[in-house]
């Protein structure tokens, strides 16, 4: 059990934040918690594939030994010895999209309190379904 | 067939992409500017997709390397016959969208043209691109700039249209985040994102657990990303309360790219026995689809408003398109993806003639266009069209491809099926009446139509004043700007059903083959 927790710490991490993204996310009925369990959502699965780069002992993909490599490339080309770059500059732009992502849904935010005056759902349907809006949406 | 370099690929989607970002500066001097620099982009985008096209036809796929780096390390850019068919098809709706939207986008969001164009070109470079690219993640970066702007389009609409544009983020970036985990989980067991490379290491990882739940989380953040049934909640308000043209392009195309994605990893990048066979995929969604079909009639029937019984309707269409996929036979997905395209010329066609009523009348309750034939003939004209071949009226595009979804089920033997798409038909069938009846033929007594309550839509005295003005019928047609892409897409959809074997045995055969073939 220890050994199965130690292995998958990554993936047991991701899941329990995701499952806390999802619960704001549904169970939370302001709109800045809403965004709030979004948030954690997509931080979650970017930790994960980041942590899929990650390994013990190795360095980072800069060539090591130049001269042995001009020699015997064979000798240098050993993928162990380095950590794999490529996860970690996708979830750059996927950190570049989810801050892109935040903005627009806080700019969002401040036109509906502006426009109606709360951030609470419940409160924010009344006001929808009074004023006789026949495509207010339903819960 | 051999695959050509190409720089066609890559002009397809730069050019939208860079007028919008040339597009603000211009603007900032010179406001007018806005609408021609756009025009202009988007005339470009469609003259290259028809050189895409030409060239797809004549030579075979067409691949463009970004940076000249090969792949499966450099991102790759491929147009083969279905994507040459989806290029083509967004570029030219696009377009027509945009043409319409002068009139309607300076009456409904008067001195805001040149950040609407912006955003908008950036929405058509993210459809392009997620059409061209062969890289997966390249693909969730289009879809993340596709979902962003529609975002944005959908919350200029006014009234509610934030609060449906919140909903809208929440549940898109859900989706997306799910396609981003399963990118995550495909790149762990396989180290590469190139789509080609990926079909050619993941047979042999087919029993694999991490190709398992990547493939389940693809499944469902497409599914959210084209609101498929359960799925669906975010896509009513959106469509409802974006602005007329904006309910348009995105109800045409947002979901339609999603379906393309889906279609292509689960029948290019995985093979069709996987999803078959390993595991039972296809079959959940063709009853999803089903499901879809009825259900979204069924809601489309009871609405009130026209713009959000298009959109429910929109839900049906979508479960259409997922069952013929479900089957994954040829003939399936030949229906799925004929359906898919019918579809979008067809809801485009729609909603650009509820947008031409409202700017006409400010009418949006399906109970008020009383006589609208009289006051709008043409807009009538291309409504009743085009809800024709969205019921399946034979010569008319909708017609084949229910046809083929029809055939394909009979195929396989799945009788339920064929009865689902049947009774669905018969429930568009009802729902469109019921609008042309208003527009056409109201009752004798006016007091019949015009006794519902006031309260069910916008503003009483708004309601009472746009009623006084059906009682006056005198013609008053929309503007050519906006009536010609109407007039044009009706076209379309008559020329789809009088081609429909062309587009079948040119395009779709070609590339459905490519995986049913192998």
């Amino acid at each position: 059990m220890t050994e199965f927790v130690i292995g998958h710490f990554n993936i047991i991490t991701y899941i329990v934040l995701m499952m806390i993204g999802f619960y704001a996310m549904t169970g939370k009925t302001n709109l800045v918690k809403k965004l709030v369990g979004m948030n954690i959502f997509q931080w979650s699965i970017i930790l994960f594939v980041v942590s899929l780069g990650a390994k013990r002992g190795a360095t980072i993909p800069i060539l090591l030994d130049d001269a042995n490599h001009d020699r015997n490339p064979e000798v240098v080309l050993d993928a162990m010895q380095y950590v794999n770059p490529l996860p970690h500059v996708l979830m750059l732009t996927a950190i570049v999209v989810g801050v892109a992502t935040t903005g627009v849904a806080l700019a969002l935010l401040l036109r509906i309190y502006s426009q109606y005056g709360t951030l609470e759902e419940d409160e924010l349907l009344e006001t929808i379904r009074s004023a006789g809006n026949p495509s207010a949406p339903s819960r | 067939m051999n695959i050509h370099q190409s720089a066609v690929p890559i002009l397809i989607v730069a050019a939208p992409l860079v007028a919008s970002f040339i597009l603000p500066v211009l603007g900032w001097w010179k406001r007018a500017a806005a609408f021609p620099v756009a025009l202009v982009a988007l005339t470009f985008s469609f003259g290259v997709a028809i050189v895409a096209a030409r060239e797809v036809l004549t030579n075979g796929p067409l691949q463009y390397f970004l940076g000249g780096w090969a792949p499966p390390w450099g991102i790759e850019f491929r147009i083969d016959h279905l994507g040459a068919l989806m290029l083509l098809l967004l570029s030219f709706i696009t377009l027509l969208v945009a043409i319409y939207s002068k009139r309607s986008i300076s009456r409904e969001l008067p001195e805001r043209e040149v950040p609407f164009y912006s955003v908008y070109l950036l929405l058509v470079a993210g459809l392009m691109g997620m059409v061209a690219t062969a890289d997966m993640f390249n693909l969730y970066v289009f879809l993340e700039i596709t979902s962003l702007t529609s975002y944005a389009l959908v919350s200029i609409g006014g009234g509610a249209a934030v609060v449906s544009a919140f909903r809208y983020v929440i549940l898109g970036t859900v989706g997306a985040a799910f396609y981003l985990l399963s990118v995550g989980y495909l790149y762990s067991v396989t180290g590469s994102l190139n789509m080609a490379d990926l079909s050619r290491i993941l047979p042999a990882l087919y029993q694999s657990n991490a190709v398992l739940v990547a493939f389940a989380f693809f499944v469902i953040g497409m599914s959210i990303k084209m609101a498929l049934f359960p799925m669906h909640a975010w896509l009513p308000g959106a469509y409802s309360n974006a602005p007329s043209a904006v309910s348009a392009v995105i109800a045409a195309t947002t979901t339609k790219v999603a379906m393309y994605a889906l279609v292509r990893v689960l029948f290019f990048v995985f093979e069709p026995r996987f999803s078959v066979e390993v595991i039972p995929v296809t079959t959940l969604l063709s009853w999803m689809g089903a499901v879809a079909m009825v259900l979204g009639s069924v809601m489309a029937i009871v609405q009130s408003d026209l713009k959000r019984m298009l959109a429910y309707s929109s839900v049906a269409q979508i479960g259409y398109s997922v069952l013929g996929v479900g089957l994954a036979t040829t003939m399936g997905l030949t229906g799925a993806l004929l359906h898919l395209i019918n579809h979008a010329v067809i809801k485009c066609c729609l909603f650009l003639a509820a947008g031409a009523i409202f700017y006409k009348t400010g009418l949006r309750e399906i109970r008020q266009l009383r006589k609208l034939s009289i006051k709008m003939p043409w807009t009538s004209a291309a409504f009743s069209v085009a809800a024709f071949s969205m019921i399946g009226v034979p010569p008319l595009g909708g017609f084949f491809s229910k046809l083929y979804l029809m055939l394909g089920a009979i195929d396989e033997g799945q009788w339920v099926f064929v009865g689902a798409i049947l009774f669905s038909s018969t429930l568009a069938l009802s729902y469109f009446v019921n609008v042309i009846r208003y527009m056409y033929f109201p009752s004798p007594n006016p007091d019949a139509d015009a006794a519902v309550p006031v309260s069910v839509g916008g503003r009483p005295e708004e309601n009472t004043a746009s009623a006084l003005s059906m009682t006056d019928p005198s013609r008053d047609e929309a503007p050519a700007t906006m009536l010609g892409p109407m007039l044009i897409l009706v076209g379309v959809t008559i020329l789809l059903g009088w081609f429909n074997g062309d587009i079948v045995s040119r395009f779709l055969s070609p590339a459905i083959l490519t995986s049913f073939g192998r």
